[in-house]
């Protein structure tokens, strides 16, 4: 059911698809923001993930001999290697914004390292992609701030969101096995290392929104095997539509 | 000064093509169409982003969905500009949206009808926006300074759009025979109500006569639509596509194309909320409204905090 993908191709693919499924989910945000300003905000943070993910596909496409839309729009769930926070519905805007917050923080670490590289093309779709990954963490985290620390029922949503999402977040922060030989190399790093950092910076804005930091057990999470939650199926439908329905043609 | 002087002086102002700004005076019923006009053009930007981010989450390809996204994301920022301009006349921009949710305010009626394939993206980008640019070109000459300088920057994005949503046709009608086909059907659902959007024709329209004298319109409706047409029937030509009028011709005599009649009864009931979508227009921007309640006040309560600590610590 899954193809056989080599380690660095699955990774390109796992960061191409937690970017184009984000970028989607806050797509849909598109026309329907809680006030103009913000449907415009995250609107840019999609255009900026679904971006990135082209970067992804087409160093893997490159590699692969496929088209950045072949990569896209022809993979099934079960090939598709995003991380399960990613795909969860949009919910309410403070769903949103915690899903937003918790995958920027991730995204922000990974990328600072990525840069780093030993493969110069991924540190230098790293070095590009992270200019905006911190405005986005900004975004975020200013967001988690003013909504914790605004109204009861902000306050009340937010932690809601918090508590909700939390046990997706520590898939983000596995190593893979079929990525050692990549971290051996130089090429990835151990992103196992990061959580520590990471949740401690997380909390720090968390405290300062007057919120608190979930204590939760993680999901038996499988993204990046292609096992998947049930919202991908959907996504992907709507999403390859197209493509699906008239193979093979130029749009 | 009497207000007859005052009109006096406004019509002068007018009449040597200088701008009136916001602190100017301006008489009554002037502010009243501006603000009308205006709202109604924001309105019509904000409600014009549903059937078009329809198909975002549809579009064929990466490439296509990057140019979609963004391009409905300038739709938003037209909008603000647009509300900014309005509330230069003494109204809030909370108040214009009061009564776009009400129903009282009007939207362009174009938007009430439904995105049911991918060739409908292009063409809203090649007739809609192109029928937008016709009429608002002239806007950027308009008396009233701030919609006249927001016109400006509109009418820079809207005529990239229509090159893009023409691409998007052209590329459909160098395909497939499902794509031209796709192609020809948008064309003929999109073709009347885009000459809808110039308004009622001279004979019928009670606003143009004043609009004009004011140097807020600059030509009449049935002078724009004729130029849309003039400009969009080549057009057709190069995409190989048939615009969906029996009696369309050229016409020597008078150098333009003669096309046969609108239907205005079907233009009526769209405005009396009869269309496709009326309703469900409304509605999207009801709920988004309502499930924003929330974050809109919780924003507006932390600025309140926000201020509270700064006089603490100033």
């Amino acid at each position: 059911m899954t193809s056989t993908w080599q380690p660095l191709d699955h990774f390109l693919l796992m960061r191409g698809d937690d970017c184009l499924v984000l970028g989607h989910r806050l797509s849909e945000w598109c026309g329907h923001g809680p006030v103009l300003e913000q449907d415009m905000a995250l609107t840019n943070i999609a255009l900026d993930l679904i971006g990135q993910a082209r970067l992804y596909y087409q160093y893997a496409g490159a590699r692969l001999g496929q088209t950045e839309d072949q990569l896209a729009y022809l993979r099934t769930e079960r090939n598709y290697f995003n991380a399960w926070l990613v795909e969860q519905p949009n919910g309410d805007f403070a769903h949103t914004i915690v899903r937003q917050f918790y995958y920027d923080w991730y995204e922000n670490a990974l990328l600072e390292v990525l840069e780093g590289s030993a493969d110069e093309h991924l540190a230098a779709i790293a070095a590009k992609s992270r200019k905006e990954a911190r405005y986005h963490r900004q975004f975020s985290s200013e967001w988690v701030i003013r909504l914790g620390d605004g109204t009861e029922e902000s306050h009340q949503r937010m932690q809601v969101a918090l508590n909700r999402l939390l046990p997706y977040v520590r898939e983000l922060f596995e190593n893979q096995p079929r990525h050692q030989m990549l971290i051996a190399d130089g090429i990835l790093s151990d992103v196992n290392g990061l959580w520590e950092g990471t949740e401690k910076e997380m909390k720090a804005v968390i405290t300062e929104a007057t919120l608190s930091f979930p204590v939760a057990a993680a999901l038996p999470a499988r993204g990046r095997d292609g096992l998947h939650t049930e919202h991908l199926g959907y996504l992907l439908t709507e999403l390859q539509y197209m493509q699906r329905t008239y193979p093979g043609l130029t749009w | 000064m009497t207000t007859e002087s005052l009109t006096r002086r406004f019509q002068d102002k007018i009449d040597q093509e200088l701008k009136i700004e916001p602190k100017d005076w301006m008489p009554d019923a002037y502010r009243k169409t501006l603000i009308r006009q205006i709202s109604q053009h924001a309105h019509s930007e904000v409600v014009g982003m549903l059937p078009e981010g329809n198909w975002i989450t549809r579009a064929p390809s990466l490439r296509r969905k990057v140019a979609l996204l963004a391009k409905v994301q300038d739709e938003a920022g037209h909008g603000l500009y647009l509300y900014s301009a309005c509330e230069t006349l003494g109204i809030r921009r909370e108040t214009l949206i009061e009564e776009l949710l009400s129903g009282k305010a009007k939207y362009s009626s174009i938007f009430n009808y439904p995105t049911l394939t991918w060739a409908d993206i292009g063409a809203i980008g090649w007739l809609v926006d192109g029928a937008a640019i016709m009429n608002q070109v002239p806007l950027c000459r308009c008396s009233y300074g701030p919609y006249a300088r927001a016109m400006v920057r509109v009418c820079k994005e809207e005529s990239f759009h229509q090159r893009q949503g023409f691409e998007i046709l052209l590329t459909l009608c160098q395909g497939a025979a499902d794509q031209k086909a796709m192609a020809q059907d948008a064309l003929d659902r999109w073709w009347w109500p885009s000459l809808m959007m110039f308004g009622p024709s001279d004979k019928d329209s009670i606003h143009t006569a004043q609009s004009m004298r004011w140097k807020i319109k600059r030509f009449t409706n049935d002078e724009l639509r004729q130029k849309f047409i003039d400009m969009t029937v080549p057009q057709a030509e190069v995409l190989g596509l048939t615009i969906p009028d029996p009696e369309l011709q050229w016409d020597e005599a008078s150098g333009h194309y003669h096309s046969g009649p609108i239907d205005w009864e079907e233009f009526g009931q769209v405005l009396r909320g009869n269309g496709p979508c009326n309703a469900e227009r409304l509605e999207a921007r009801q709920r988004a409204h309502q499930e924003g309640t929330w974050v809109r006040e919780a924003a507006q309560a932390y600025a309140a905090k926000q201020i509270e600590e700064s006089k603490k610590v100033g």
